[in-house]
């Protein structure tokens, strides 16, 4: 039986008097990888900032985990009017030795060489696979993940998976993962969450992403998502 | 003696307030020290009326302004900066209703020529104590700036670390009056830190730089006041002017 390494018990988040998340309860086991899902404005990002202590909220939240690293979308991640950074620069705000940045660098596939380079030289593509190495660099044992491959085009987004894939069965590494890409759910997740201010299902996604429940999640005009199980 | 102590407070002043400069530029909030600098004007004119050190009655009004701006800015969400200029406004007003009129002009241009040995050694000593802080704080704030929900799953109080940062712009926008006076410590923090932006690749080049270049401002014009008798203020914004114009040449792409 594995243990799980977060309890969310009654959550409830309001913004002034708007309810953004209502009584939601969930387990999550230790190295499984969650995906999060549900349309604009359903409380997705407000969920993992209230699972880190960002924001205040009512309910229980008990992480068995301190290693916790986190990712919000890169469109809110300042790149611009910043001090002239290094990448490498960046690494040092962690307390990591060199071996591990050039290890990590590897892994990701990103070329040494791009450690002496400005923070804000990257594409955006080698950026998200940059952040990703910092994220992981000291080895944490839960990565929240919030809309890994935006602005990044399709070819892109299917590395970002593959990557937080090989490195989820190499290291037990527990991951949520916020997204609005029904594509990578079958491929990637052990269990979904639905979420629209509240919790719509739960479960493992071959069981629960039916096209009732995707309907009753994204509203009308959702197409039966057919998928073929690898 | 006493252009030897006003080189050495300038030095280290200028020096910290460079360095420190440089986290203000990061973080877009170099010309806060300009409306900061113009707090300290009602704080000399308390100074005159208490007949303490210029420097302390400025601290203590600038301190206050720091906390007014921040409370405002939790309790109305309006921008720092607009805040700053209503808190900076009503502050120059006092001041000039009250400065005596011939401190006038010292209080806004600064005034070198009277300094003790006390005053320059507890001066080199709070001027260390930001460079020290600054230092301390750098990488975090820096990381705040790039996410801070990044910075705050990390443990990071942001809230903690920007009160300590505005404690060390009180402290160096205070030490500055003295030196360039009310209306020029902007430049103090502004522009070597500018100047080092223009040479830099990294952080660890840009920062020594705001320092290197603060500190070598106050030197050359606190030697320029020796040599001209012209108001060493002035001659130090010039100095400082004067290096940003050359790093203009070697600006990196």
């Amino acid at each position: 039986m594995v243990e799980p390494i977060l309890k969310v018990k009654n959550l409830n988040v309001n913004f002034g008097k708007e309810e953004i998340i209502k009584d939601l309860s969930f387990e999550v086991k230790k190295g499984s990888v969650l995906i999060i899902l549900g349309p604009n404005g359903a409380g997705k990002t407000t969920l993992l900032r209230s699972l880190l202590g960002l924001i205040p909220y009512k309910g229980n939240i008990v992480w068995n985990s301190k290693k916790i690293s986190y990712l919000p979308p890169q469109e809110l991640v300042q790149r611009k009017y910043l001090p002239p950074m290094t990448i490498e620069e960046f690494f040092r705000f962690k307390d990591v030795e060199n071996k591990d940045i050039l290890k990590i660098f590897r892994e990701v596939g990103l070329e040494i060489s791009l450690l002496k380079k400005p923070f804000s030289a990257l594409s955006t593509g080698q950026f998200q696979r940059m952040m990703i190495a910092w994220a992981l660099v000291d080895n944490p044992e839960v990565l929240l993940f919030d809309e890994a491959t935006y602005g990044i085009d399709i070819g892109g987004e299917e590395t970002i998976y593959s990557l937080l894939h090989n490195f989820w069965e190499e290291r037990n590494l527990t991951i949520l993962l916020v997204t609005h890409d029904l594509d990578i759910v079958y491929e990637h997740a052990n269990n979904v969450l639905c979420l629209n201010k509240e919790k719509m299902c739960y479960g493992e996604p071959t069981n629960i992403l039916t096209p009732q429940n995707l309907q009753k999640i994204y509203g009308t005009g959702i197409k039966f998502y057919k998928h073929i199980h690898k | 003696m006493e252009i030897i102590l006003a080189l050495i407070m300038g030095v280290f002043v200028g020096a910290a307030a460079g360095y420190l400069g440089t986290l203000m530029l990061s973080k877009r909030m170099a010309l806060v020290a300009g409306p900061l600098g113009h707090l300290t004007l009602p704080g000399i004119a308390l100074a005159f009326f208490l007949g303490i050190d210029i420097s302390l009655g400025a601290f203590v009004v600038v301190i206050s302004g720091i906390l007014i701006i921040w409370l405002l800015e939790i309790r109305t969400k309006l921008p720092m900066e607009a805040l700053t200029a209503i808190v900076f406004a009503l502050g120059v007003a006092i001041a000039l209703l009250f400065i005596p009129e011939d401190k006038t002009i010292p209080a806004l241009i600064g005034d070198i020529s009277q300094i003790s040995v006390m005053v320059t050694i507890l001066t080199v000593v709070l001027s260390l104590l930001v460079i020290f802080v600054t230092q301390k704080i750098y990488k975090k704030i820096t990381l705040a700036e790039i996410s801070s929900d990044i910075a705050a799953s990390r443990g990071i109080n942001i809230k903690k670390y920007n009160f300590i940062y505005l404690l060390c712009i009180a402290i160096v926008v205070s030490l500055g009056v003295k030196i360039v006076g009310g209306l020029m410590t902007a430049a103090l923090v502004a522009i070597p830190a500018c100047t080092s932006r223009n040479l830099s690749k990294n952080i660890f080049q840009y920062s020594l730089g705001g320092l290197v270049f603060g500190g070598l401002s106050c030197l050359v014009g606190i030697l320029g006041f020796k040599i001209s008798g012209i108001s060493a203020g002035f001659l130090i914004i010039f100095s400082s002017t004067f290096f940003f114009l050359i790093s203009l040449i070697f600006k990196r792409k």
